[in-house]
């Protein structure tokens, strides 16, 4: 049995070592919001954060997973109120098809946690894919939420 | 996107048959049931579940709208959400006739059952092409003002007074003399029973007051929070998952399966042979998909095994020497650019491209008992339905399809291709629970129906001041209605010639000569957003450039010489006033313009680029303007515009599929490169609209999905060429030699 602690909750999974993170998380504890695009850790579609760090779970077996704090999007708000970078997301009406923003605002949280206020360079650094482009408003969206001039 | 056979039947729907009545359609159906005192925050949204149940609601107006006692509103939308923002458009026409609060709106996918037993009460449902506003604005304006004038009448009738003398507002109707007043929560049963003597006129765009204004996308929230559910996450009790491997080589057959590898493993329920590919069905999609890969498949490719990119890219060069269809031949340019002595030319050529939408192609089916329920995001739900129940040998009235949000579309999800793979092997395997069948990144990518390749010879005649005397254009390209089985025999593809024959943005060029060879290979080609647009436009306003510079003419100003197109000119204007056009660039930086027209809408891009001494290019900033007439949300089409942007310059600089061995050979992302956030430019958006109406007097609506795809690869190009004097005349960008790059 694998203990695996998603969103403050603990799961005890009868899993390969080696299934991959995000399909314990989407097949097994039923957290959908967290998306495959690539199985090879090249989109970030799959994006959560593991110990506050973002990091692409299709590249994540089970075995490193167990006994870290992994938080997906569904974990993301507190108290029932949007995280200050989903709200961003809303304000700026970021998303189009959809399918990649759970990964893209993880990505954002965890540069905002190491860069409270981040450099244009700094937000260069977050490598998810969009296939619809909505880079311009992604980046507005983060300074936004770092309270930083557009 | 782009469009398919049946684009001219969303335009037909006859006036009658979208003012169906719940109770007309009540006596067929099971009532459907509506959760008694939902909570719903104070904000229009989208369901995180798309699609309506398929049953009627008690609470409908009429077959679009269903208002709650509580005073919730229910709009129903004809078309997908991929993205595009139709699911929060559409309902604002809808909304707008209706005269409901529009905080207090909620949207869902219209029941894709119901429109088949119905008469297609919804249209074709056909989510392609910029179509979304475009060829649906009308009738469903028109079921909201149907429904508004039952509202009214059913107060009228209930309070005995004339309904001319009650109006209808913010989801009341009121009785202007007494100033009595009903919500439409009290009406709607009443509503639903009203027979109409004559339908209500419908608003012009100057009476709106919601449509046209800039209001929030109904799906931020659930597409930040997790909750939006893509077809994807479907979730059925006791569903299973399949992997699937079509052959490489496209028309390929299977040979053979040797399974003794993954004899025994975990999960495993079955391995389903079809003719030319092979599934892996079990419990959970990550030991399906690694027992996929660990099958040993012998395939037979045929005699297309042995073909590769590089010599098709020698045909469809050799191909413009071969004979051409006539596409388009105003005046006589053919012996003026014989006659010429001041003749441009030039070759250019473009590669296969993959969709790559973000969400992998899948479906997820539940076959039994002659029954088949769907779950998926299509673009053509209506025509893939129908298509399902023919592959599932049921009747269409039996087919249960649940429109999910699609996770991109860019013309991939119009055909059913994961469907039919879905129900073949729910049959073949004989899978009784819910099947999901996901396309691998890689198989997504391997058996994707691509944008065509093409190559295209263009000339120019200039007179000796400059002016532009005829233009000669032969393009060899790879027909999609050839590949998708809809032109026998051979005639000039529309898809192909949009963007350099019909679909050009000028109207002074008297004399012009297209040509066009369907020059198809094994490879099938499908709709790529902008269509031929997509490469038709990077030959054309390049080489447009070309011929600007060869007649020393400023390019802006060259392009206004060729147009007095008035929607033309706005494009133009407007990015002569923002861009800074005539404020000069320093050394190491270039501007380039283009201008399009695309999927009805005029879209104009200048980009500024940076160009080093080793070409590497960095595109700072680009401003795009567009005239789409009339836009039913500023802020939606905004982000189109901007997006575009991206997806064209994911294109221009690293897009393309490969053919070796006559298979493809990028199946990934690390091959398959897109635009990142270190890629991606500035881009300001200028609405440059002009309103108007077309020849039947209706008013003018531009579709606006594919109109800043189509120009951005131009306007690099040309950006480059000013920055560097180096004319890049294939893509991508990333093959190109810089060293080897002739300085012009």
């Amino acid at each position: 049995m694998l203990a695996l602690k998603v969103n403050g909750t603990v799961h005890n999974l009868d899993l390969e070592p080696d299934m991959p993170l995000l399909w314990a998380l989407r097949n097994e504890v039923g957290l959908s919001g967290t998306k495959y695009g690539c199985g090879i850790g090249a989109c970030g579609a799959c994006t959560v954060l593991m110990d506050g760090a973002a990091v692409r779970s299709c590249q994540i077996p089970l075995s490193s997973a167990q006994g870290k704090e992994i938080v997906t999007i569904e974990g993301l708000p507190a108290d029932g109120q949007s995280h200050p970078v989903q709200a961003a997301w809303i304000a700026e009406d970021v998303p189009q098809c959809g399918y990649c923003q759970s990964g893209q605002i993880l990505a954002a949280v965890s540069l905002l946690k190491r860069k409270p206020k981040p450099s244009d360079e700094d937000i260069n650094t977050i490598s998810n894919i969009c296939r619809c482009g909505t880079y311009v408003r992604i980046r507005r969206a983060i300074k936004r939420a770092a309270g930083i001039g557009i | 996107m782009g469009e398919l056979r049946s684009v001219q039947d969303s335009g037909g729907i006859s006036r009658r048959s979208f003012v169906i009545t719940g109770s007309t359609l009540a006596g067929a159906m099971a009532l459907g049931v509506m959760a008694p005192g939902a909570a719903r925050a104070d904000a229009p949204k989208l369901a995180s579940r798309y699609w309506a149940d398929d049953g009627v609601n008690p609470n409908e107006v009429n077959a679009w709208v269903v208002i709650g006692p509580d005073e919730t509103v229910t709009l129903r939308c004809p078309m997908a959400e991929m993205g595009q923002g139709t699911g929060s458009g559409l309902p604002m026409l809808l909304a707008e006739e209706l005269e409901c609060d529009w905080s207090k709106v909620t949207v869902e996918f219209a029941s894709v059952n119901r429109n088949l037993q119905a008469g297609t009460p919804y249209g074709n449902m056909l989510t392609v092409g910029s179509m979304g506003i475009r060829m649906n604005w009308e009738h469903v304006q028109q079921a909201g003002a149907s429904a508004r004038a039952r509202l009214i009448q059913a107060a009228a009738n209930r309070w005995n007074v004339p309904a001319a003398d009650c109006k209808a507002h913010q989801g009341r109707v009121t009785h202007t003399p007494t100033s009595r007043s009903l919500t439409y929560g009290a009406l709607a049963r009443d509503a639903a029973q009203v027979t109409l003597a004559a339908e209500p006129q419908i608003k012009r765009p100057e009476q709106f007051t919601l449509a046209g204004t800039r209001q929030p996308r109904l799906d931020s929230a659930i597409k930040s929070n997790g909750a939006a559910k893509f077809g994807i996450d479907t979730r059925q009790p006791g569903q299973l998952y399949a992997s699937i491997q079509s052959c490489p080589v496209f028309g390929g057959k299977l040979v053979s399966v040797d399974d003794a590898a993954i004899q025994g493993r975990r999960g495993i329920v079955k391995v389903v042979k079809l003719d030319d590919a092979v599934a892996v069905v079990a419990d959970n999609y990550w030991r399906a998909n690694q027992a996929l890969k660990a099958l040993k498949i012998v395939w037979d490719g045929g005699a297309s095994a042995n073909t590769d990119s590089t010599q098709f890219r020698a045909d469809y060069r050799k191909a413009l020497d071969g004979p051409m269809l006539t596409a388009r031949n105003d005046g006589d340019a053919k012996s003026i650019i014989a006659g010429s002595k001041n003749v441009v030319e030039a070759v250019y050529e473009t590669p296969l491209l993959a969709h790559a939408t973000m969400e992998p192609c899948n479906a997820t089916v539940h076959l039994r008992d002659g029954k088949l329920d769907v779950w998926m995001g299509s673009q053509s739900a209506l025509a893939n339905a129908r298509m399902a129940a023919e592959v599932a040998g049921i009747d269409p009235s039996n087919v249960f399809f649940h429109q999910t949000y699609l996770g991109g579309g860019f013309g991939r999800r119009s055909f059913g291709d994961e469907l039919r793979h879905a129900i073949l092997v729910a049959k073949a395997g004989d899978i009784k629970a819910p099947l999901q069948l996901v396309w691998s990144r890689e198989q997504d990518m391997h058996a994707d129906r691509y944008r065509p390749q093409s190559a295209i010879r263009l000339k120019g005649a200039l007179t000796p001041d400059g002016s532009l005397a005829a233009l000669h254009i032969e393009s060899a390209c790879g027909s999609i209605q050839k590949s998708t089985g809809q032109m026998h025999g051979d005639s000039v593809d529309n898809t192909s010639v949009e963007g350099i024959g019909p679909s050009v943005p000028y109207n002074k060029v008297s004399n012009w000569y297209t040509g066009i060879q369907n020059k198809n290979t094994h490879v099938p080609v499908a709709y790529w957003r902008s269509v031929g647009g997509s490469q038709n436009c990077f030959y054309l306003e390049s080489f447009i450039d070309e011929l600007a510079h060869a007649a020393g003419k400023d390019p802006l100003a060259f392009r206004r010489s060729l147009t007095d197109r008035p929607d033309s000119l706005s494009v133009l204007n407007k990015l002569e006033e923002v861009s800074g056009w005539h404020t000069p660039l320093p050394p190491g930086r270039g501007r380039g313009i283009s201008l399009v027209d695309n999927h009805g809408a005029i879209g104009g891009h200048v980009a500024e680029v940076s160009v080093d001494a080793k070409g590497a290019v960095k595109v700072d900033r680009v401003f795009a303007a567009t005239d789409a007439y009339h836009v039913v949300n500023p802020n939606l089409v905004e982000a189109q515009i901007e997006g575009g942007v991206m997806f064209g310059m994911s294109a221009m600089l690293f897009g393309e599929i490969t053919i070796r061995n006559g298979a493809a050979v990028e199946s990934n992302f690390n091959q398959y490169r897109m635009v990142t956030l270190a890629d991606a430019p500035e881009v300001q958006t200028y609405l440059a609209n002009t309103g108007g109406v077309d020849q039947r007097g209706k008013p003018k609506w531009g579709g606006v999905g594919e109109c800043s795809v189509a120009p951005i690869a131009a306007a690099i190009a040309n950006a480059i060429f000013a920055a560097s004097g180096k004319r890049v005349r294939t893509l991508p960008f990333k093959n190109v030699k810089w060293t080897e790059l002739s300085q012009l």
